[in-house]
């Protein structure tokens, strides 16, 4: 947080991005249910979700707003506190990091789920002498269970011939705050070892095994900064911020790869055949640790929820409303993609795209289909 | 006639806060149901906290708000006796007036100004200087301390708590030394008391009461500090007496994982964590309250 290289410029964006999108809120808040008023279009579009998702979608929805003059207004509650509102129905769309499970699948039926960018995870870590390190899955998850406690073990040393490593112990710093972040990393970690599958699992809050607990990628980012020996895991739009090394991370075909855009991209390409249709459960849908040259091994979608049949959210939905919808996730999942990489996600394969708008035909409003355009 | 309109128009703003602190009471109680229809009591001294397999105890988060907040008032509380004591007998105007405005200063400070500093100046020094400093005193000996280990830990959190009351309690004891007869402070120094015997038992004795109600004041704000908590404890999960180990708050714990609970006995549980922690602020200012109630017969 107050660290920031005055001239890395990604991380402020990011900032600003948030703020403005949170003083929009507010004042949209303040005018009403926000469900009336806007520009030409008339209409206030309301999502909630992922806090992850915020400068993204912030991004979107002042270009959405330029180009069609319809208003999107997104509150970053949470992923948790998004599911709840679509749950109950109170919000348009919802927008999550992680898919539904089956029981909150269970409890909000006739969802449908869109995929609308990945997020890649990195592994940052404050070793002073160690320019390089390379890591695999099954290596982490020791760490991060604490049956290797120390930079010198043998485990770490066999993936890293080349380096000296300090015989210092090994600072493990994860996620306080309940995050999709943290749901990819402990479902690669689950993956990879079996034991960490046993003992822990994965969620977007688990129980950790030790480590300290930093809020927020922020938090993170600070706590290993501050602490010499340490090992953590952020978004990669964080890593900027931190101006230290990310480390390599060996995938399926054995490649130690560093975290880019490309190498998430590369990754969602190969689950892009097999995922399910929208209106499906899509708890299973992961590609952490995917087979592949160049596919890094740990991201994932975020995701849209919105109901297939609009008219079940009450009164307040208008076959209008409806439409305007339906244009916007359209517009978010095809003509928005050229917007995720300057916040640092990366964009939707085309497939992938075209799979989006599969399900976005499927909407519909007292019956009839929307999407007649 | 005007009397009686202002005395309903007071009567009934008075209302208010009880009917608030009802309905809090009320909502928490409500929420957190699914929590104790689940464990019952037991959920206060359960120590797993497992948001996977949906098992979820307290303990862990009361120790540690009670640790960092008691360890808090143990540094807090004779650093601004001596502050009070110091602006009320000794400093002379000059010295008085701006130190007076530097400490109220600081009791407006925002407390993510606090954690942001607990960040990035105090843990790298409770990890560089402090903790090796405790280890290898007497005090090391302490079973309160362990195996030194990153800066995140209770007593970084303790620390910052402990800046943050200094100025409540510091300002609040100078008020009530202040409000000391200058007689009796003149009858002891006339008897040939030191500045130190007279200090000791007239002025502080006669004070005791509301330096009491100060430190309990103090108290209730570490209790209640979330955002420069949660930044600087750790939040790690396991129930921990060590203060050189991370560990966590009711209120960071709430702060950190209501956002995004997802599951209804997660969000119940948490809810039950804010419903014990509102009990005991109560039963603490309560337990303050009898006290000072039982003192004050021989002073303010």
């Amino acid at each position: 947080m107050g660290r920031f290289p005055r001239h890395s410029p990604a991380p402020r964006r990011l900032f600003m991005a948030g703020f403005t999108g949170a003083i929009l809120f507010g004042l949209v808040a303040c005018g009403g249910d926000g469900s009336e008023g806007g520009g030409r279009g008339g209409l206030t579009l309301n999502g909630a979700g992922a806090t992850f998702a915020m400068p993204l979608i912030s991004t979107w929805s002042s270009e959405y707003q330029a180009e069609t003059g319809s208003r999107v207004n997104y509150n970053s509650i949470g992923s948790g506190g998004g599911i709840r509102a679509h749950t109950d129905r109170t919000v348009d769309f919802a927008a999550s990091e992680a898919p539904l499970s089956p029981e909150q699948f269970a409890n909000a039926p006739g969802t449908l789920t869109l995929p609308f960018t990945i997020g890649t995870v990195a592994i940052a870590y404050n070793v002073p002498g160690v320019e390089e390190l390379r890591l695999s899955g099954e290596v982490l998850g020791a760490i991060y269970r604490g049956e290797i406690r120390r930079w010198s073990n043998p485990a770490i040393q066999e993936l890293n011939p080349g380096s000296e490593l300090p015989d210092t112990e090994i600072v493990v710093v994860h996620r306080s705050d309940g995050s999709g972040t943290t749901y990819v990393f402990t479902e690669y970690l689950s993956k990879l070892d079996p034991v960490w599958a046993e003992d822990v699992g994965f969620s977007t809050s688990v129980s950790w095994p030790r480590g300290i607990g930093g809020n927020g990628n922020e938090g993170v980012a600070g706590a290993i900064r501050n602490s010499r020996g340490s090992i953590g895991y952020v978004e990669l739009s964080y890593l900027d911020a931190l101006s230290l090394p990310a480390a390599l991370i060996r995938n399926q075909e054995g490649e130690f790869l560093a975290p880019t855009l490309d190498g998430g991209t590369l990754a969602a390409e190969t689950v892009v055949g097999q995922l399910p249709a929208g209106h499906e459960p899509w708890h299973e849908v992961s590609f952490t640790d995917p087979p592949g040259a160049g596919a890094y091994p740990i991201s994932s979608f975020s995701y849209f929820f919105v109901y297939e049949e609009l008219s079940t959210l009450g009164s307040r939905m208008t076959r209008e409303r409806a439409e305007s919808i339906v244009r916007w996730l359209e517009w978010a999942v095809t003509e928005g993609q050229r917007f995720n990489n300057e916040v640092q996600n990366a964009a939707l394969p085309e497939a992938l795209q075209e799979r989006n708008l599969a399900t976005l035909d499927r909407i519909r409003f007292n019956g009839d289909p929307i999407r007649t355009w | 006639m005007g009397g009686s309109w202002f005395r309903l128009t007071t009567g009934a703003l008075a209302c208010l806060v009880l009917i608030t602190a009802g309905l809090i009471f009320y909502e928490l109680w409500m929420g957190s149901r699914p929590a104790w229809e689940q464990w019952g009591l037991s959920f206060i001294w359960r120590t797993e906290w497992n948001p996977v397999r949906g098992e979820f105890g307290a303990l862990p988060f009361i120790a540690g708000t009670l640790l960092t907040s008691g360890m808090a008032l143990v540094i807090a509380l004779p650093v601004s006796l001596g502050i009070a004591i110091l602006l009320t007998e000794f400093a002379p105007r000059a010295v008085r007036d701006p130190l007076i405005f530097i400490v109220e200063l600081l009791a407006a400070v925002p407390s993510v100004v606090f954690g942001l500093w607990g960040i990035f100046v105090l843990a790298p020094v409770v990890q560089g200087t402090v903790m090796p400093f405790i280890a290898g005193s007497p005090l090391g000996y302490l079973p309160i301390f362990g195996e030194p280990g990153a800066g995140y830990t209770l007593l970084t959190a303790s620390l910052i708590l402990a800046i943050m009351i200094i100025p409540i309690i510091a300002s609040l004891s100078r008020e009530v030394l202040m409000t000391v007869p200058r007689d009796q402070r003149e009858g002891a120094l006339a008897l040939g008391c030191t500045r130190w015997e007279a200090m000791r038992h007239v002025v502080l004795a006669y004070g005791r009461a509301g330096i009491f109600s100060a430190a309990v004041l103090g108290l209730g704000r570490a209790l209640g500090e979330t955002m420069a908590t949660t930044m600087t404890i750790g939040n790690s999960l396991g129930l921990t007496f060590d203060y050189f180990e991370a560990g966590n708050s009711m209120t960071a714990i709430i702060a950190n994982e209501l956002r995004e609970a997802a599951s209804e006995i997660h969000v119940a549980s948490l809810v039950a964590i804010g419903l014990i922690l509102f009990a005991l602020s109560f039963v603490l200012n309560s337990i303050g309250r009898l006290i000072i109630g039982r003192v004050s017969r021989g002073g303010v």
